[in-house]
């Protein structure tokens, strides 16, 4: 058995394009929630200066991670930022010197045993790069006595179009994903370790199965080029063959699934103590002329980083960050770049296309990879009602959107499951 | 630059629409179409002609009466038009033909709610309602063109008088409803459909074979079953209708052998010669049932066995 997915088209148009420096923006907005949690409080205020590398937020809640200055220069304003998913935080803006001074606090971690690598991967403002930005030292924190983990998964599937930046970390960079994994492993002392990449980048695996061909232990699964392999239940299914149960974490069935460029940029902050203060980033879409891969601090503007990609802003209909199918609009251009971007995509035009009524095709039922019934679900929210949305599982449904590609009428069918989980969950 | 659009995902759409769903529907419908022109001669292309025109005025008339966009540009009204035609004998007069389209697309379709909502198939029930109404003309059976000389020629439906052979029956040579004859334009459709993935083999499939089995078991002739009558338009192309058939992949099972037994038992046992319409109504009426216990079981979902601990 396998679970549901859908062929989409790929558009990976910078998949040999090598990743550019950005060069130092005159200002920054380094926004406190980057991760998903509890938002940082600004340990800054207006008029100091800043270094590289220097932690500028940091809260005290479970679920949260710090954040740190992606540059050197002077805080000139603690903003109010509002995301376009409703999100409001405080944002730390810095009026850049260019000068890039490293903080005196960035030195490699003394990493010992389990406490002192959690307090690392801490410290390191980490969170889950692909999209989510789930804090990284709270995934590998569990408790062994009673979930003990045996498989760690990582997720380099980018099953998005046009997205490369996970590919060209592979490339660039495998050593650090590599290296990487192996520290997680033995810190965490895990048997086995599956690194999936879907068939479409036959170059990253080529190379990753070669450098890995020496430890039985990590194994470079191919995933069929589908959409939605990269989703965490998924990838965890396809590589360990165990199925995530409703309201558990793949923890529950002893995996850890982390994404490719998480693993390598701890990697790098193990070796010199730098944290999370840039990420590389896809920019591309059929309204940018030089579609490109770079390497961006933290808290750049989107708008800044258009320009860098050449993209005709009066063209623009549309910008996400993060891919066509589950990535999030902007709408204001001066939105900064966060930790959880892992691109962004300037596009011509917002197709929209005549919707009919249902006509039951059933090609929601064939796409849907948590094997739910949306038809059904747009159907039981129509008439609000919360015990049929509980019995067909609205909770299982991971916003992937196959749903909505595929539907022939053109029906909102994953915009409907969340607006009926929400109504599930005021309901109580 | 003008303001961003701010929107949910997926920000892509696959290029498939109703309307193209609906448009195979009808390239697939088109070799049984000319079949039954060089079969019957061009007065069952206007018959066809009529019923798609009849469905398209009784649609748009029903929208601009009750306030409503204009829905018939999906195309679906044109391929419940080309059904009924298809059910009905060549010979029938374009009036009666008009109140069949009637009863399918404003009774049938529009007053549930349009495309999607509607309960049956309409062109089945049209066929039915024509049946009950006019039974005279609607089994007033012409020969074929081809072996007409003179004047038409009334004839038997084969599943009455069974003494056609095979060969005639596979390419339509036969009398009957005009569009269901021609065996082999039927199911190059069908298989064009299944290719284009625009329907599911599943439900044909174990509609065949449980008429085949069904009439081994009775003692009939297990291929003339199929070729004769409307077997294979049922199957094909009313019995995949998407909006009253299941959903699921069981319930498609489930449809495709209700449908033959039901096809069978009032072939053989009942005073009808003819059961396709009726089995396919009965199992369209069924259909909800048969989604609600061939419900698709969500991954990894949990179930609880006992309420009290």
């Amino acid at each position: 058995m396998s679970l549901n997915c859908i062929k989409i088209p790929h558009k990976k148009n910078t998949e040999n394009c090598k990743t550019k420096r950005y060069t130092i923006p005159k200002t920054v907005s380094i926004p406190m929630c980057q991760h998903m949690g509890a938002p940082c409080e600004p340990l800054v205020s207006v008029g100091d200066e800043v270094k590289v590398g220097q932690k500028i937020g940091d809260s005290e809640a479970f679920m949260s991670t710090p954040v740190h200055s992606s540059v050197s220069g002077k805080v000139i304003e603690i903003e109010n930022i509002l995301f376009a998913n409703g999100r409001e935080c405080k944002s730390v803006k810095i009026e850049c010197d260019r000068k890039q001074t490293v903080s005196e606090n960035v030195k490699p971690p003394v990493i010992t045993d389990k406490v002192s690598f959690i307090k690392a991967v801490r410290e390191s403002g980490c969170c889950g790069l692909g999209g989510a930005g789930f804090p990284t030292h709270i995934k590998l924190n569990f408790d062994e006595n009673k979930t003990p983990v045996d498989n760690l998964v990582i997720n380099a599937a980018e099953c998005e179009p046009y997205i490369t930046s996970d590919y060209r970390e592979m490339m660039e960079d495998p050593e650090d994903v590599i290296n990487g994994i192996k520290t997680i492993q033995k810190m965490l002392k895990i048997e086995k370790v599956y690194l999936c990449i879907e068939g479409n980048k036959p170059k990253a695996i080529d190379l990753l199965s070669n450098m890995t061909s020496k430890d039985n232990s990590i194994k470079v699964v191919k995933l069929s080029s589908l959409y939605p392999q990269g989703a965490e239940k998924v990838i965890a299914y396809n590589a360990t063959g165990r199925t995530v149960r409703e309201g558990e974490l793949p923890l529950n069935q002893g995996i850890i699934v982390i994404n490719v460029s998480t693993v390598a940029f701890l990697n790098r902050y193990f070796k010199t103590g730098m944290p999370l203060t840039w990420r590389r980033i896809t920019i591309d879409g059929d309204a940018v002329k030089s579609p490109c891969n770079v390497k961006v601090p933290i808290g750049v503007s989107i708008a800044e980083l258009l320009k860098f990609a050449q993209c005709d802003e009066s063209k623009v209909k549309k910008v996400l960050t993060g891919g066509l199918m589950m990535g999030m609009c902007v709408y204001d251009l001066n939105t900064p770049v966060i930790k959880t971007n892992n691109a962004v995509l300037a596009l011509k035009k917002d197709k929209k296309s005549p919707q009919t009524n249902c006509i039951r095709c059933g090609r929601c039922i064939n796409a849907c990879p948590a094997g739910l019934m949306p038809t059904e679900l747009e159907k039981a929210y129509a008439q609000k009602d919360a015990d049929r949305l509980k019995s067909l599982r609205v909770n299982l449904c991971m916003n992937c959107g196959s749903c909505s590609y595929v539907c022939p009428a053109k029906r909102n069918l994953a915009e409907t499951n969340q607006l009926a989980k929400l109504f599930v969950s005021e309901k109580g | 630059m003008e303001k961003l659009i701010v929107s949910p995902s997926p920000h892509m759409r696959s290029g498939m629409t109703t309307q193209k769903i609906m448009l195979n529907v009808i390239i697939a419908l088109c070799p049984a179409v000319i079949a039954s022109g060089i079969i019957f001669g061009l007065r069952a292309i206007f018959l066809i002609l009529v019923c798609v025109a009849t469905s398209l005025v009784w649609e748009t008339l029903f929208n601009i009466i009750t306030k409503k966009p204009n829905t018939i540009s999906d195309l679906s009204a044109v391929v419940t038009g080309i059904l009924l035609a298809f059910n009905l004998p060549p010979s029938l007069p374009f009036w009666m033909a008009a109140i069949g389209t009637f009863v399918a697309i404003v009774i049938v379709k529009c007053l549930f709610g349009g495309l999607g909502q509607n309960f049956a198939n309409p062109a089945i029930v049209g066929r039915i309602v024509l049946m009950l109404s006019f039974t005279g003309a609607m089994t007033n059976w012409t020969l074929p063109q081809a072996f007409q000389i003179t004047d038409a020629v009334t004839s038997v439906t084969p599943l009455v008088n069974q003494k056609e052979d095979y060969l005639d029956l596979f390419l339509g040579m036969t009398g009957g409803c005009l569009g269901e004859t021609c065996a082999l334009a039927l199911i190059i459709g069908g298989i064009y459909l299944i290719i284009r993935r625009i329907i599911s083999p599943i439900t044909p499939l174990f509609f065949l074979l449980t008429v085949e089995v069904f009439s081994v078991v009775a003692g009939a002739d297990p291929l003339y079953q199929i070729l004769s009558g409307g077997v294979l338009l049922g199957a094909i192309f009313m019995a995949t209708d998407y909006v009253t058939t299941p959903i699921t992949f069981w319930g498609k099972v489930i449809f495709g052998i209700g449908c033959g037994i039901i096809t069978c038992v009032i072939r053989f046992y009942a005073s009808m010669a003819e059961g396709v319409s009726f089995s396919i109504l009965i199992m369209n009426i069924l259909t909800p049932y048969i989604d609600m216990i061939t419900k698709a079981k969500p991954v990894g979902a949990v179930y609880a066995k006992k309420k009290e601990e």
